[in-house]
């Protein structure tokens, strides 16, 4: 068992003619996920990979069934290739493409919110179900199939606690990176969730950082709603604080985000905070 | 990006907002000039991309041009925290008979833009939001709808403004709200937005951020960063496409992802050390940005080690290899260097680094492995 992707997910590729999604859709296949065909606009027709291109993500539903998409294009369109996967249906969308404007996340979040699609990221490195499916850019080698679920705001760092966890022999359920922009699709508490529906799932690491209140909320969350052991890692101790202009974020947030703020709320919740990335599997047993 | 105050106001008044008809002087007697030609006394305010300059002293009334040069020369070569100051905006003062708050930010955990009101406008308007923060009136705004005029009235009831005025603040606030929404901005803030002398409202003063991310669609607005404050090697960073944050710390670090690069800094503390910058090379980096990144890093005086800590995902393990070996084959630098590639195409990486035979370069395997040895070898070359 796993949560959002396993072995039967049919996966479309936005943008699998570009340099980065043609390299990652690559892997993906090698890794053994059933990626049934891609996306560029204006290539219909052809094939790479031994897959066939679409022009539209309607087209590539309708002709392959697939039903989760992992975007690959650039930040001045990818915006417009959630849109398109959205009103295509596709039920899993993610997105790992950087540098996407937050005033259209606002709109995405909208959009989504009407919809029945659910979009990870962006800004993500995407999902890895061990030995079944990897939706975007987690190396695979790294991660072994096991029982627990790993959820992160961050890409790389995300990759360090996999490994260091495949390392003690602890495998995952499904390790998915929500991604580090201020507005994404999916947030803590709804991974947690499925974490804690999932059967297979026994124990959740969180990985988190600074800035905003996801990890707080989060917190409160595990306090309240989770009956499995969660622990975690926060980044970002020795950052220094940022250039702070004018109150409006202040007034907003009311001064928390900082990694103090955010391991004193874990801790609060009964979760155990790792000093650093590769202790974590000590504090699993 | 964060705009300067005179350009968050030059650009709120774009948008019909009302502002005072100051300018900006980058001496003392261009001051007493702007001063003579406004009549009257002035506000002489330090323009730098930081808060809390008017409790650090850079902000002073002049009853005269005269004084209005000297306050300017006293401001000016300021340094407010860490932010030298070089220019500044000169104001005709304005009687201020009540201190308004209006801002528009992102709420994140709303996910939606956030228009916020209050009477109780000014320095210590934080102070208002944990006292009594009923007494901000907040409006959360449909990105597709807009700010929509009842909004606006349900801002002026709740900050009991007087009706007269309430037309004023309607072309304000929807002024505002298109100023941050055409800007792609995260922030948009009015504070003080004074009811001055004849009873009018004025907006004396403005600040702005811009969302990086969306600087290539507001090259009007790229072109307004003030560079000039700010270190040249965070100058050089960003050209390159580099996030990079100088430290005090001597382990130079260059990572890829911002999170890991945290995790990396926070790691050469926990063995004893200290960072001396943020760097995240970003996810697909080449060659040439490997090059650049080493580079800025050696600038830096109290760089005594340097700690590479690649996890490829997008970015591939043997393009950073490559990028080091070129940086070193342009850099020279003597001292010592802890590389640790793990992910996408590591042994290939790994290969080239081997092969290019650098004695004063060590692998590591794991993080602690890497900041352990690196720590330890920053230390070796202070004693």
């Amino acid at each position: 068992m796993s949560i959002l992707a396993d072995e039967s997910t049919r996966v479309l590729i936005q943008g699998i003619t570009g340099r980065e999604g043609l390299f990652h859709t690559e892997q993906m296949i090698e890794y053994g996920t059933d990626v049934v065909g891609g996306v560029t606009p204006g290539k219909g027709g052809e094939w790479v990979l031994g897959k066939p291109v679409f022009d539209t993500v309607k087209a590539a539903r309708e002709s392959t069934g697939a039903n989760a998409s992992v975007i690959y294009v650039p930040a001045g369109f990818a915006t417009d290739a959630i849109y398109e996967a959205v009103d295509a249906g596709i039920e899993l969308i993610v997105c790992i493409t950087e540098g996407i404007p937050v005033m259209d996340m606002m709109k995405v979040r909208e959009q989504l919110d009407q919809s029945t699609s659910r979009l990870i990221g962006p800004n993500c490195p995407g999902l890895l179900t061990p030995g079944e499916a990897k939706l975007g850019i987690m190396p695979g080698h790294i991660a072994m199939p096991g029982n627990v679920g790993v959820v992160s705001r961050s890409g790389t760092l995300t990759y360090e606690v996999v490994y260091a966890l495949t390392q003690k022999g602890i495998g995952q359920t499904t390790c998915v990176g929500i991604g580090g922009d201020p507005v994404n699709g999916t947030n803590f508490i709804d991974v947690l969730q499925m974490f804690e529906d999932d059967p297979a799932t026994e124990q959740v690491v969180l990985i988190g950082e600074i800035g905003g209140t996801d990890e707080e909320k989060a917190a409160r969350f595990i306090a309240s709603s989770m009956t499995k052991r969660v622990v975690a890692f926060i980044a970002g101790q020795t950052a220094p604080p940022g250039k702070r202009m004018g109150h409006a974020g202040a007034i907003v947030e009311g001064g928390a985000g900082t990694a103090e703020d955010k391991i004193a709320a874990l801790n609060a919740a009964g979760v155990r905070v790792a000093e650093h990335p590769e202790q974590i599997p000590d504090l699993l047993v | 990006m964060n705009l300067h105050e005179y350009q968050s106001k030059l650009r709120f008044a774009e948008y019909g907002i009302p502002i005072p008809k100051g300018r900006v002087a980058r001496d003392p007697q261009e001051a007493y000039e702007i001063a003579k030609e406004l009549g009257g006394p002035v506000v002489v305010k330090a323009q730098v991309l930081t808060g809390g300059r008017g409790k650090a002293g850079g902000v002073k009334l002049a009853r005269t041009p005269e004084e209005a040069q000297q306050r300017a020369d006293e401001i000016l070569g300021m340094n407010i925290k860490d932010h030298k100051v070089l220019k500044v905006l000169i104001d005709p003062a304005s009687e201020i008979r009540a201190e308004i708050y209006l801002g528009v930010t992102n709420d994140r955990a709303a996910r939606k833009p956030l228009i916020m009101a209050s009477a109780e406008g000014g320095m210590d308007i934080e102070e208002v939001n944990r006292v009594s923060p009923e007494k901000i009136i907040r409006e959360h705004i449909d990105p597709f709808l807009g700010l929509r005029d009842y909004q606006i009235r349900n801002l002026a009831y709740g900050i009991e403004l007087p009706r007269e005025l309430w037309k004023q603040f309607m072309q304000i606030a929807r002024g505002l709200y298109r100023a941050y929404s055409e800007s792609d901005a995260t922030l948009a803030e009015i504070n003080p937005l004074i009811i001055d002398g004849s009873g009018n409202l004025l907006a004396v003063d403005g600040k702005m951020s811009i969302d990086d991310n969306a600087l290539f669609r507001q090259p009007q607005l790229a072109e307004m960063r003030d560079t000039s404050a700010e270190p040249t090697a965070e100058t050089e960073a960003r050209a390159a496409g580099l996030s990079y944050v100088k430290l005090d710390g001597e382990i130079g670090c260059m990572v890829n992802g911002a999170g890991l690069a945290m995790a990396t800094m926070d790691m050469t503390k926990l063995f004893g050390g200290s960072p001396a910058n943020f760097l995240d090379i970003g996810g697909g980096a080449k060659a040439d940005k490997v090059a650049a990144a080493l580079r800025i890093i050696l600038v830096d005086p109290n760089v005594k080690a340097v700690l590479f800590n690649i996890f490829g995902g997008i970015t591939r393990c043997d393009e950073v290899a490559l990028g080091i070996i070129e940086a070193l084959d342009e850099v020279k630098t003597g001292l010592p260097m802890v590389v640790r590639l793990v992910g996408t195409n590591e042994e290939e990486g790994r290969r080239i680094i081997d092969e290019a035979n650098i004695p004063n370069m060590v692998g590591a395997a794991t993080l602690a492995d890497a900041a352990r040895k690196a720590v330890e070898a920053a230390r070796n070359v202070q004693g």
